[in-house]
């Protein structure tokens, strides 16, 4: 715990030896799937006879193929009491299209090329809708998505801790802003993709998915395929990434897919390509906001007022809980008076919106740190004092919001030292010291500027995970949990963990992640909650297995418990050279009647034990094994800040990052290394939506760029060259490893940090210029530079 | 994005080659494929026969002598950016091969190839055109020479005939007593540019003799303008405003998801200053 050890992981995955989905069955038949050319259309008729003949075709499925609960809606996997109009789609279209890309028919062939030829020769007949694109139409609610959903509301949700509207009322000071996020979307380098393979001689089905959640596909496909859970096996092997979007499920191809394979007796394989992720997997971020805050002459907010619009997508499958996490991770580290919000959850003829790293933080982020920002600026004040007159104290902690939480808990912030941060960021970022550095800057005719966001985050969210670990007669440690990896480094990390407690060598601890066989018993990866969460069971496990062998060891080595060690594998009475390997123990713990080889004689029937007593007491299980389980009461609560400089180019309004500097406390850190590397992505991701990515839908709701030619993520060239990282380590106390999550952090701010600055640089030369929508282009800048007018400035003073 | 089926052939001569152009009338021809494959895996075209010259002998040089550059059609962009004598005999050549895409896809894409795509966004067509060279075609009839000025006719579209190979593009060298210059502002670094703007400027003592300019992105070909009478002799601020005015005329920048036309339209301004300029002092230097 707490080293810098080197992922062992990425020596396979960064030489191309890593094994995924797609690498999967090589002779398997290959699906690819019809998607609707329209946003929102009527489908009259489909007709497949010219499929049938296509050499190499073995299946064509429409929706009427379809049959028990696969023809029913997929699941909607997180309901909500105020979800009211929740909606999901079927497997395949019925009868009606909500967004391009929107699945219709299936085709399985010989290979991916002979299948998406068939695709060409379907003929669907359309009855083109009007499609509602936007949040801006959909809030008009005079073209509707679903005929049965009046006004495009799916949910309507408010949460308030005391009066707010009168708090805002009576404060001194009050200031009212719109604030708009635009579309982006995970875009893992591999995209979605599942294999499944059907044993009929055992009567069980294998699947091979890249997703968040092997247990959430398995329970998924059973149900859909009707099926004993029993039956069905699934695997998650090396995933290239999934920020989110692949916690989905059931996606329609994960359960089309073992279907084929279950009636064509031969394994299938889907592997989605960038096209397809664009148009048919998942985006977030969208939402419109309006801000009402009165605040004090410190600056200290008094009332927040909060109203949103959450643009959905076509179809609410994970429930409400990106908007619900902007509603109350807003807040970050302050503490308004009053706070009171609204949301109204809106459907769209656009691909579905559900958690892409960060899950509605991103939003909520950049509504607070622009509020403070333009409280600040309103009073005249240093932007970060104003932010430290509204921080929670250390002393504060627990901190109890008065808020309900996306996990259904009370929103209860389990510990922080936010004042402690911003001295260190201020440090890192030579706060101080900017102004001289903007002078020095100007007289060379540049303009620089510096913006500062600050956020929490409520990671490690339940129910639980498991873990279960085994010490093989060789010494090595086999350790299983169910949660899935996608990149993050679970090899090393549980690694650390289980050598840390159990005494082992870490290079003889050996990871399993995301396979059903192993551990059934899973929730999955997101939400920031692997090392919290596994970590903590695993931790948990390791400690069961040591006691188990110690209790053995002491026993062949006639020893008192309390004296033993174990240092290396080998358990030794301290301070002496007795000892017995961890192999040996494990030897021990299994009473045989046969031998296999030199070593396992001595837990043969004439070697070991009271003939007395049974050879495995009543109380006790053969094997030197440890299973434990980890359910916190509710999330713990990680925090950070993020500041950048930034310089806007006079003549041509490009965007550079000249810095960027972060403070991140995500309590104990199990190795600085990864969390410096999620820390990495995550900055990169933030740049990515601050500076480059949107969706452009135009009115009829094509995506105008669905490639990555014109999807713009940052390149290595993009990102800053030195993120400058500093850690503060306030533990949890809710977990027996004081951690908290770290996977999503370094995106959250990214947008905040980055409007600040541009509109610091461009406030220098054109007083009262504001930022209030993100991303932004060169472009776009050009454009606001262009519409600032000295008005503006008087206004908005 | 798995293409739909196509034949495939890979001759061994041009006259093989000629002659399997000859016989299809949908047929596409294959070099560098760094823009073809794309457009095939996508399905947004679908020929029905590839032509695939990377066996053709002899087409892979790069050639520097005092008239200038010649390039065949099977050398790469990096062989050509990698090239000293190019970048002495011709530096407009390289300053614009580096902003041609990422190294991978210059490894693999040809200079001829990315000539005759005749993708106005693209550098060296503009280049092409700029320094007035010209690129030499094989057909049925035997070979014939096609000037830059005579090849780009509309968007993504050459005037080499459906039955005909581009074997050789031609740069002529700088001549003494002139510089050169190239900037473009793309989103990314590597994209296509929203903008970009090359010079040619030729300089007696500090006054300017003649100059022109490239612009790519900014119309639906590439458009050489000629800046020498705007400047009238000066790069001076009033001078240079005068200049982009001069080329602001002969522009047509559109709207896409990236820029505005209005925000081309002004980096097509900025980068005229700023081309000219650095091609005048490239000049100077030149003349020293």
């Amino acid at each position: 715990m707490g080293q810098k050890v080197q992922r062992v992981e990425d020596d396979r995955l960064v030489r191309g030896a890593g094994r995924y989905v797609d690498d999967v069955a090589p002779d398997a038949l290959h699906a690819a799937v019809l998607r609707s050319p329209h946003a929102h259309a009527r489908i009259i008729s489909i007709d497949v006879d010219a499929v049938l003949d296509v050499e190499g075709v073995h299946a064509v499925w429409t929706y009427e193929d379809l049959e028990g609960a696969m023809a029913e809606p997929l699941p909607l996997l997180i309901p909500h009491p105020t979800l009211t109009h929740g909606r999901t789609q079927y497997a395949l279209a019925k009868d009606e299209v909500n967004h391009v890309g929107e699945a219709i028919a299936f085709v399985v062939a010989d290979d991916r090329y002979v299948a998406e030829d068939a695709l060409a020769r379907i003929v669907v007949d359309y009855e083109p809708l009007p499609a509602v694109v936007g949040i801006e139409s959909a809030r008009s609610g005079d073209r509707l998505v679903h005929d049965d959903v009046p006004g495009n509301v799916a949910a309507s949700m408010e949460q308030s801790n005391g009066d707010a509207p009168a708090a805002i009322a009576g404060a001194p000071h009050r200031l009212s802003l719109d604030l708009h996020i635009e579309r982006s979307a995970c875009m893992p380098m591999e995209g979605r993709g599942v294999v499944a393979r059907w044993d009929p001689d055992q009567g069980r089905l294998q699947v091979w998915s890249s997703t968040q959640t092997s247990t959430g596909v398995r329970a998924a496909v059973a149900a859909k395929l009707g099926l004993d859970l029993g039956q069905v096996d699934v695997i998650t092997p090396d995933v290239g990434g999934g920020f989110g979007v692949k916690i989905v499920h059931p996606w329609p191809e994960e359960l089309l897919v073992p279907l084929a394979a279950q009636r064509l007796g031969r394994p299938v394989k889907f592997t989605e390509d960038r096209r397809e992720h664009f148009i048919s997997a998942a985006h977030e971020r969208s939402q419109v906001h309006h801000v009402e805050v009165g605040f004090d002459d410190d600056g200290r907010v008094l009332g927040l007022d909060v109203r949103f619009w959450h643009d959905h997508g076509a179809y609410t499958p994970y429930g409400l809980i990106v908007p619900i996490i902007t509603s109350t991770q807003l807040l970050g580290p302050y503490k308004p008076g009053a706070y009171r919000v609204r949301f109204d959850s809106l459907y769209t003829n656009t691909v579905i919106v559900t958690p892409y790293r960060g899950a509605g933080r991103p939003q909520g982020c950049f509504v607070m740190e622009r509020t403070m920002d333009a409280i600040a600026a309103e009073l005249g004040k240093d932007r970060a004092d104003v932010r430290a007159a509204n921080f929670i104290q250390p002393d504060e902690f627990p901190y109890e919001h008065g808020l309900i939480f996306q996990d259904g808990r009370d929103l209860t912030y389990d510990s922080g030292d936010y004042p402690a941060m911003l001295d260190k960021i201020k440090e890192l970022v030579d706060w101080d010291g900017f102004e001289s550095f903007r002078a020095a800057k100007a007289a060379e005719g540049k303009r620089v500027g510096l913006g500062l966001a600050c956020y929490v985050e409520g990671t490690g969210v339940g129910p639980y995970e498991g873990a279960h670990i085994n010490i093989e007669t060789s010494g090595k440690v086999k350790v299983a949990t169910g949660l899935t990896s996608q990149g993050q480094g679970h090899q090393t990390a549980f690694a650390q963990i289980v050598a840390d407690e159990l005494g082992v060598r870490f290079e003889n601890v050996e990871i399993t992640t995301g396979d059903t066989r192993r551990m059934p018993y899973a929730v999955g990866t997101f939400a920031s909650r692997a090392a919290v969460m596994s970590g903590s069971a695993i931790h948990l496990a390791a400690k069961r297995t040591k006691e188990k062998a110690l209790r053995i060891a002491a026993e062949a080595l006639e020893a008192d418990i309390d004296d033993l060690e174990i240092v290396d594998g080998v358990v030794s009475v301290k301070g002496t050279d007795t000892s017995i390997p961890l192999g040996t123990v494990a030897v021990l713990s299994n009473p045989l009647r046969y031998a296999f080889d030199e070593a396992s004689k001595a837990a043969t029937q004439f070697s070991v034990g009271d003939p007395g007593k049974p050879p495995v007491a009543e109380d006790d299980e053969p094997g030197l094994e440890g299973k434990d389980f980890y359910s916190p009461p509710r999330s713990t609560f990680a925090s950070g800040m993020h500041a950048v400089i930034v310089e806007t180019d006079a003549e041509t309004a490009e965007i550079r990052i000249l810095k960027y500097a972060v403070v991140h406390d995500c309590g104990h850190l199990i190795n600085p290394m990864i969390v410096e590397g999620q820390i990495h992505g995550g900055v990169a991701q933030g740049v990515g939506g601050a500076l480059y990515e949107r969706m452009a839908y135009d009115e009829s709701g094509q995506l105008l760029n669905a490639s990555f030619m014109d999807f713009l993520m940052p390149y290595v060239t993009e990102v800053p060259t030195s993120i400058e990282i500093d850690h503060l380590e306030t533990p949890s106390p809710l977990n027996p490893l004081g951690i908290k999550g770290a996977g999503e952090a370094g995106v959250i701010p990214g947008s905040a940090a980055i409007a600040a600055a541009i509109e610091d640089a461009e406030r220098a030369v054109l007083p009262g210029f504001g930022i209030t929508a993100m991303p932004i282009s060169p472009s776009e800048l050009f454009a606001l530079r262009a519409a600032h007018t000295p008005r503006d400035a008087q206004e908005s003073k | 994005m798995k293409p739909a089926p196509f034949d495939y052939v890979r001759p061994g001569s041009l006259e093989e080659a000629l002659q399997a152009l000859a016989g299809h009338p949908e047929a596409k021809v294959l070099a560098g494929g760094q823009s073809l494959v794309p457009l095939l895996s996508m399905r947004l075209a679908a020929p029905a026969l590839l032509v695939d010259i990377n066996d053709l002998p002899g087409l892979d040089h790069v050639r520097a002598d005092a008239d200038g550059v010649r390039i065949g059609a099977l050398a790469r962009h990096a062989a050509v950016l990698a090239d000293p004598d190019v970048a002495r005999v011709q530096p407009l050549v390289p300053l614009a091969l580096a902003d041609v895409a990422h190294a991978t896809i210059r490894n693999r894409g040809t200079t001829v190839g990315s000539l005759v795509h005749a993708d106005a966004a693209a550098e060296m067509p503009m280049v092409l055109r700029l320094l007035e060279g010209s690129i030499d075609v094989a057909g049925p009839g035997g070979r014939r020479t096609i000037p830059a000025a005579e090849l780009y006719v509309g968007p993504l579209e050459s005037s080499l005939h459906h039955d005909e190979i581009a074997v050789e593009a031609f740069f002529p060298a700088l001549p003494a007593g002139s510089g050169v210059a190239f900037e473009e502002i793309a989103r990314r670094h590597g994209d296509y540019a929203m903008c970009g703007v090359a010079a040619v400027v030729a300089v007696e003592g500090d006054r300017v003799v003649s100059a022109r300019a490239g612009y790519l992105s900014v119309s639906d070909i590439p458009v050489v303008v000629d800046l020498t009478e705007a400047l009238d002799g000066s790069v001076q601020p009033a001078a240079l405003a005068a200049a982009a005015d001069a080329a602001l005329a002969q522009l047509d920048p559109e709207t896409d998801i990236h820029a505005t036309a209005d925000y081309r339209a002004h980096l097509a301004r900025v980068l005229t200053a700023r081309v000219v300029t650095a091609a005048h002092d490239h000049a100077r230097e030149e003349q020293r």
